[in-house]
């Protein structure tokens, strides 16, 4: 009876997982479909291209606008990441480790800031960014990408290291570390999967942002992908780039993709079992 | 190796509370001393001072004649075990024990050499390779002593390191321990709530409530010759019986009869703030089933009827329990007993009375039985201040004493 059942409720829950993972993956398929129709089939409604080309590719590599955003993209976004989970890391671990005064407003504050609309910091930004001379510039999308991830990283890591039992800090200690050594030594590796998931949110926040990209930048120095492809236009008036624009769109996943598969490897969950008793 | 002095020493928390109040004690070169009370007394507190986890609010700490107040933990050369083990869960068995000497800048060689020893003597040798997580809980319990042994410190400090382990290894890893300690005749100090772990590991057991000591000496000292009531109470498994005593014409009226008392007694209850009630207190083995002593044991006590509760047989005793009318003891101490035992709001109507008498004793459940109790291991407590009365120049001599 309770086998039947267990299985009977592994099928139903094995079909709603996939009728899940088709519904997100259809459209992702659909795009990339697109990116290979020549023009002239692109609108035959098939889902498998007749004719494949690799046109779409070569267009949108030819024009120094995609190649361009692209850096801007990746630059962009690992510097903030980067900025981010290193203040992050710091931050969650006073939060996690000191009781100072003060630290009940700063978590709250912090979580303000997450929560505040960004569609209306826009404005005041752009007059800001023009006033201090960075608007349209690397640094101008680096500092509100840096203000926005930083409270995703310091929740997310806080989390982390409040698993990380006190003791073994003590411990080292009494070994004979100091702080710092304490910290690199014993913490840091235990918090490292914590660091890898905070890098991978943080990365894809700032690697997805339309927002503060389209109003923060005018010119092709600090423009990214996701602005960048609005900008997108066929060879003339009367072309159709869709072609082109889901090439790019295949494109900029991949990025992404390959840093999820870089740092997932370094995401080993229960690493901290086996410290203490438990 | 040397000393540990505490002299003074407090700890007080921003909050206002005090943890530890006063505490002097000085353990020589090689002791294995316990600190012992219930959960809030302070003896954590006072390990974490020694070890420089905790800082010291006042009073003064020397190791090895040094003042070490202001020193950091690893400024102590001290070693310690964590009740959680504490182990680093990233590192190996050979990496764990090996982190200590690898801060300490030992080469390579040393090291290995060190860790191989201490391996030995612990037999984790086939362990070395594995991770924290891969081991039992004794095996991890094992390591965790390992890095603590390996780098031949001062002194051990070990926080109730075998509490997490089930009863059965318990008693075998305390073995371990008292063995280890002497091999190495390193200066221990050793913190648990457990009496029994006091009372069979430590050269001396240093008795803690409230953040103040309370008694301090080798273990069958305070179990003969409790201070106070809290002593007496605390330490022995099954617990002393404690029984109310009113005073009245020079006998102490209780639910057993009425206790004779000898002179010295009676000069102590003869001031004008005298208590005018006492707490009567007998340890379990204390009382006989009468049919089996001789007349002149029987004269040396006094015996009394009750009816026979629960026998519960050990093989080489008898736990044999009555329920006796009268007035309940009621202290500060003897409520504070109960709540760490969990029993607080558990007991019935009148005394409830455990004795140990011999397996030969015929008793059965249910029967009205004559039970004999030893008049000269009886100690009288004050409820107000929980002085044992009986104690003369730290020894205690029961009821008689002239």
């Amino acid at each position: 009876m309770a086998v039947e059942t267990t299985t009977r409720a592994k099928l139903r829950w094995g079909l709603l997982d996939v009728i899940v993972v088709v519904f997100a993956l259809v459209p992702v398929l659909w795009i990339a479909s697109l990116s290979f129709k020549t023009s002239a089939t692109l609108t035959d409604g098939k889902f498998w291209p007749r004719e494949w080309t690799l046109d779409n590719y070569r267009t949108i590599f030819d024009t120094d606008q995609f190649v361009r955003a692209l850096i801007n993209s990746i630059g962009i976004a690992l510097i903030a990441t980067a900025i981010a989970v290193v203040l992050g890391t710091m931050a969650a671990y006073a939060i996690s480790r000191l009781d100072f005064p003060g630290k009940k407003l700063l978590v709250g504050v912090s979580l303000l800031i997450a929560m505040f609309p960004q569609v209306s910091l826009v404005s005041p930004l752009f007059e800001i960014e023009r006033q201090l001379g960075i608007f349209d510039t690397w640094p101008g999308l680096i500092l509100p990408y840096i203000t926005f991830a930083l409270p995703l990283a310091i929740y997310t890591l806080s989390a982390f290291f409040k698993q990380i039992p006190w003791d073994l800090e003590k411990a080292a200690k009494m070994d004979g570390a100091t702080q710092g050594q304490a910290f690199r030594r014993v913490i840091a590796p235990l918090a490292a999967p914590g660091v890898f998931t905070t890098a991978i949110l943080v990365f894809i926040f700032c690697w997805n942002d339309f927002l503060f990209a389209i109003t923060l930048t005018s010119t092709e120095r600090s423009r990214t992908v996701p602005v960048a492809l609005q900008f997108f236009t066929g060879e003339s008036q009367f072309e159709d780039p869709t072609g082109a624009i889901c090439a790019a769109a295949v494109v900029i996943t991949v990025p992404i993709i390959l840093f999820v598969l870089f740092f997932q490897r370094r995401i080993v969950s229960g690493l901290t079992s086996g410290a203490v008793k438990g | 190796m040397a000393d540990i002095v505490l002299d003074k020493v407090s700890k007080r928390f921003p909050d206002g509370t005090t943890a530890v109040r006063d505490v002097d004690l000085e353990i020589a070169d090689g002791e294995f001393v316990i600190l012992v009370g219930p959960s809030g007394c302070g003896k954590s507190t006072t390990l974490n001072m020694i070890a420089g986890l905790e800082d010291i609010s006042s009073g003064e700490l020397r190791i090895g004649g040094e003042r070490v107040n202001d020193k950091a933990p690893r400024e102590r050369d001290i070693a310690m075990v964590f009740q959680s083990y504490a182990l680093y869960p990233n590192m190996t068995v050979r990496e764990n024990m090996a982190f200590p000497l690898r801060l300490a800048k030992l080469d390579k060689e040393t090291i290995n050499q060190k860790v191989d020893e201490a391996a030995k003597v612990l037999e984790l040798t086939a362990l070395l390779d594995r991770k924290p997580a891969n081991l039992s809980g004794g095996q991890r319990q094992r390591v965790a002593m390992g890095r603590a042994i390996v780098r031949q410190p001062k002194a051990f400090l070990m926080d109730e390191p075998l509490s997490n382990l089930d009863a059965k290894l318990r008693v075998q890893m305390r073995t371990v321990v008292s063995r280890l300690q002497k091999q190495l005749g390193t200066t221990t100090v050793y913190v648990t709530h457990d009496q029994t772990e006091a009372m069979t590991l430590g050269d001396r057991v240093v008795i803690m409530r409230g953040g103040a000591v309370q008694q301090v000496g080798p273990p069958q000292e305070l179990y003969d010759h409790p201070r106070n009531l809290f002593v007496a109470g605390f330490i022995g498994s099954p617990s002393m019986n404690f029984l109310h005593a009113a005073v009245a014409d020079g006998r102490l009226r209780t639910a057993l009869g009425d206790v004779p008392i000898g002179d010295r007694i009676r000069r102590q209850l003869d001031g004008a703030d005298a208590p005018r009630e006492l707490i009567l207190g007998i340890r379990p083995e204390h009382f006989e089933d009468a049919e089996l002593l001789d007349e002149e044991t029987r004269r040396r006590g006094m015996e009394f009827d009750a009816p026979v509760e629960i026998v519960e047989s050990m093989g080489s005793d008898k736990y044999v329990y009555f329920t006796v009318e009268g007035e309940r003891a009621t202290a500060a101490e003897l409520e504070e007993l109960a709540a760490d035992a969990g029993a607080a709001d558990f007991s019935g109507a009148g005394s409830n009375l455990v004795t140990r008498l011999s397996a030969e004793s015929p008793v059965r459940e249910g029967e009205q039985r004559r039970v004999w109790f030893n008049l000269e291991k009886i100690h009288l407590f004050d409820p107000a201040s929980g002085r044992n009365l009986t104690l003369h120049e730290g020894r205690a001599a029961g009821a008689l004493a002239d």
